[in-house]
């Protein structure tokens, strides 16, 4: 049973957009990634609207105070075995963001991540490469 | 009976996180409460820790979308508290970089705006055509968006000439497009039908709430910095401040896309009287100071303000962006709407969250709608709409 | 119409208030000093009859005291006037905007979590920005805030 789900993870997973404080430069491109130039329907790949259905979370931004709360929330309520895909470099560190008061540390010391795809922001081919990485390390 | 319906933080139909609260009875929105500051990073508090070169490659993080426009103001402070004059090529190759940008975040809210409605034909078809343009930017400056081509004193990088025929060729290609979607929108009696009349913001509450950008201009109240306090090349080219008068919905989104056929005006205009020279004037300091800049963004007028001692760090930096003062105006505009309604509200002012908090729900009501609900009640809605029309 | 600072509604304000003082550090931006319990009038004059739009309002820490500046545009002219005032830092009140400017509301709300300014009057002053769990007494713009933000724990608890 665990194999089927892992063979349907694999095979096409539905990924779910998490976005803390973001610039929004990331969620663009992540949204890029569905219109006719990648197109990554035909692969499979489908953007859910709630974190009950996600195999995979694809989450961008840098954490701040107020948003904390609500990603470990989603990330609660996403079904185990999932996939974190940190998109962009704000989610490996905090970087430029660092001297803030709102801003706090990177990412893995509060939710366990997967694959880190940096840049900024990332081109629609790396975020393709990240999540195939991602997947074939199961 | 009031119900409590709450959208967001993570809610498909907007890209960022925020929180409103729709105090609803029946299916009528009577109030709403928003609910902001998941996005703030502290922009405010970091810039006097960085020195005035380092400072324009933060702010253009403040949003990914209007990346541009906060260095562009920044430096225009910058300049203006100094007094220095960028050289006339430097002047137009900003201009034009300005120009390109706005194309493509009206086209990237043109493009949300028809998923939201359910017309996701629009939505592909918009962002197909915004790809070139991409290229473009990556050709000229290196990078798809955070490009940084503004610098205290100029441009940081040229456009040679052996690029100007494919900014040429891309310009052609997208007056054709703009021509139809501007026509698909206008004559379409469903989409007219889901727009118009909806969100409508008076000309009396613009000014009061002081609304910016295509909010404003959709409204009747005619205000853009680019006419009214003239930089760099705006008002050495000819184009019309593009101004409607009903307010709602369908009139922002008309003022939209007919200012990108403005902004191929300019482009083209721009690259055809392009000056020679150099691209940057030397600038050795700072003086004691202060100084203010403003850019109008896609969405409204950007205000930077710095304040300089001399030495080589500002000593206070203000950023505010356009969409904190249109957000406050979604207090108005939403209420007397369905549910439906109000979602497509509160996302015609083109939100930049990112950009108002710079420096992201969970309520328990009575029932909950999740962001796949209300987009469902907005489709349907357009549904309803078209099988009015089949008839 | 020539765009740049108007002699005539320059004259107009010296006339009618006395007590400010106008610096004009370019052709579209004046800077117009006025003292702290004037600035009501001053502004509600800016707003109501000459037909200014408030564009936002800064706030700074400095040696004299709080330093507030509202900063008005004419649009027709591309000018910006803006008022400055200081407060002294042991009585840190001034009479809130927001009752005839609603975009005086959110700008206030922002200078008051970030600095610690009370606006007499205003509507609504709760936190804007900041998470819930950030102390309210501490502003992290203030001159006198170092990095206290690493003591404070982050909270997973909205």
């Amino acid at each position: 049973m665990a194999n089927a789900k892992l063979w349907g993870l694999k095979k096409s997973p539905w990924v779910f957009h998490v976005a803390a404080a973001s610039c929004n430069n990331c969620d663009i491109e992540i949204l890029d990634i569905l219109t006719p130039r990648w197109d990554v329907e035909r692969f499979g790949i489908v953007l859910v609207g709630s974190p009950r259905h996600a195999d995979a979370l694809l989450v961008t931004g840098v954490l701040n105070r107020k948003s904390l709360p609500r990603v470990l929330r989603v990330y609660e309520q996403t079904p185990k075995p999932c996939l974190v895909i940190g998109v962009g470099s704000c989610t490996c560190h905090p970087h430029i963001f660092e001297p803030s008061y709102n801003v706090i540390g990177p990412y893995d010391k509060y939710i366990p991540v997967d694959v880190y795809i940096p840049g900024c922001p990332p081109k629609p081919e790396a975020i393709i490469m990240g999540v195939v990485k991602a997947l074939k390390r199961l | 009976m009031r119900r409590i319906v709450p959208i967001g933080p993570y809610h498909p139909l907007q890209e960022e996180p925020e929180f409103f609260k729709l105090i609803v009875e029946g299916e009528k929105v009577v109030d709403i409460e928003i609910n902001i500051g998941y996005n703030h990073r502290g922009h405010e508090f970091i810039s006097p820790t960085l020195t005035w070169e380092q400072v324009p490659f933060l702010v253009e993080r403040i949003c990914g979308i209007c990346s541009d426009s906060h260095p562009y103001a920044y430096v225009l402070a910058v300049e203006d508290c100094a007094h220095i004059e960028p050289p006339p090529r430097a002047q137009y190759i900003r201009t034009i970089i300005g120009e390109l940008e706005r194309i493509h975040s009206h086209y990237l809210w043109f493009g949300l705006a028809g998923h939201f409605i359910g017309y996701n034909t629009v939505w592909m078809w918009v962002w197909r055509y915004r790809e070139p343009l991409l290229d473009i930017f990556e050709l000229i400056m290196g990078n798809r968006n955070h490009y940084a081509i503004n610098k205290i004193g100029g441009a940081r990088r040229d456009i040679l000439p052996e690029d100007y025929p494919k900014i040429e060729k891309y310009l052609d290609l997208l007056e054709k497009k703009n021509a139809m979607f501007t026509k698909a929108i206008v004559d379409d009696p469903v989409i007219k039908a889901r727009l118009e009349d909806v969100g409508v913001l008076s000309k009396e509450d613009a000014i009061a709430y002081g609304v910016l950008g295509p909010t404003a201009r959709g409204s009747g109240y005619a205000i853009d910095t680019r006419k009214d306090d003239p930089y760099d090349a705006y008002d050495k080219v000819d184009w019309d401040m593009v101004v409607f008068e009903e307010g709602d919905v369908l009139a922002k989104a008309k003022v939209r896309l007919i200012e990108c056929d403005e902004s191929i005006k300019i482009v083209r205009q721009c690259l055809k009287d392009m000056p020679n020279g150099s691209i940057e004037t030397r600038v050795d300091d700072i003086p004691p100071g202060e100084g203010i800049g403003r850019h109008e963004a896609p969405r409204g007028e950007v205000f930077h303000y710095i304040r300089s001692d001399g030495s080589n760090m500002p000593v206070r930096h203000k950023v505010r962006a356009p969409s904190f003062m249109n957000l406050a105006s979604n207090a108005i505009a939403v209420k007397g709407y369905s549910i439906a309604d109000a979602a497509l509200v509160l996302a015609a002012i083109d939100p930049c969250y990112c950009c108002t908090e710079r420096t992201v729900v969970y309520e328990d009501g009575e029932k909950r709608y999740s962001g796949q609900d209300l987009l469902k009640l907005s489709w349907e809605k357009t549904e309803t709409i078209r099988r009015r029309y089949r008839k | 119409m020539m765009k740049g600072y108007s002699k005539k509604i320059l004259e107009e304000i010296s006339t009618k208030f006395p007590e400010v003082s106008v610096k004009i550090h370019a052709r579209r931006r004046t800077y117009i000093r006025v003292p702290k319990d004037r600035v009501y009038d001053f502004a509600k004059y800016l707003f109501e009859e000459k037909r200014f739009r408030l564009a936002t309002a800064t706030g700074i820490d400095t040696r004299d005291g709080m330093e507030i500046l509202y900063h008005f545009s004419q649009d027709a002219a591309g000018t910006y006037y803006t008022i400055k005032t200081v407060i002294p830092k042991d009585d840190l009140k001034i009479k809130s905007l927001a009752p005839f400017l609603p975009a005086a509301n959110w700008i206030e709300r922002e200078m008051h979590e970030l600095l610690g300014i009370d606006f007499v009057g205003h509507p609504n002053l709760k936190p804007l920005l900041t998470a819930e769990t950030w102390p309210s007494c501490l502003h992290p713009l203030r001159r006198d805030y170092a990095d206290e933000h690493k003591d404070i724990k982050v909270s997973k608890k909205p």
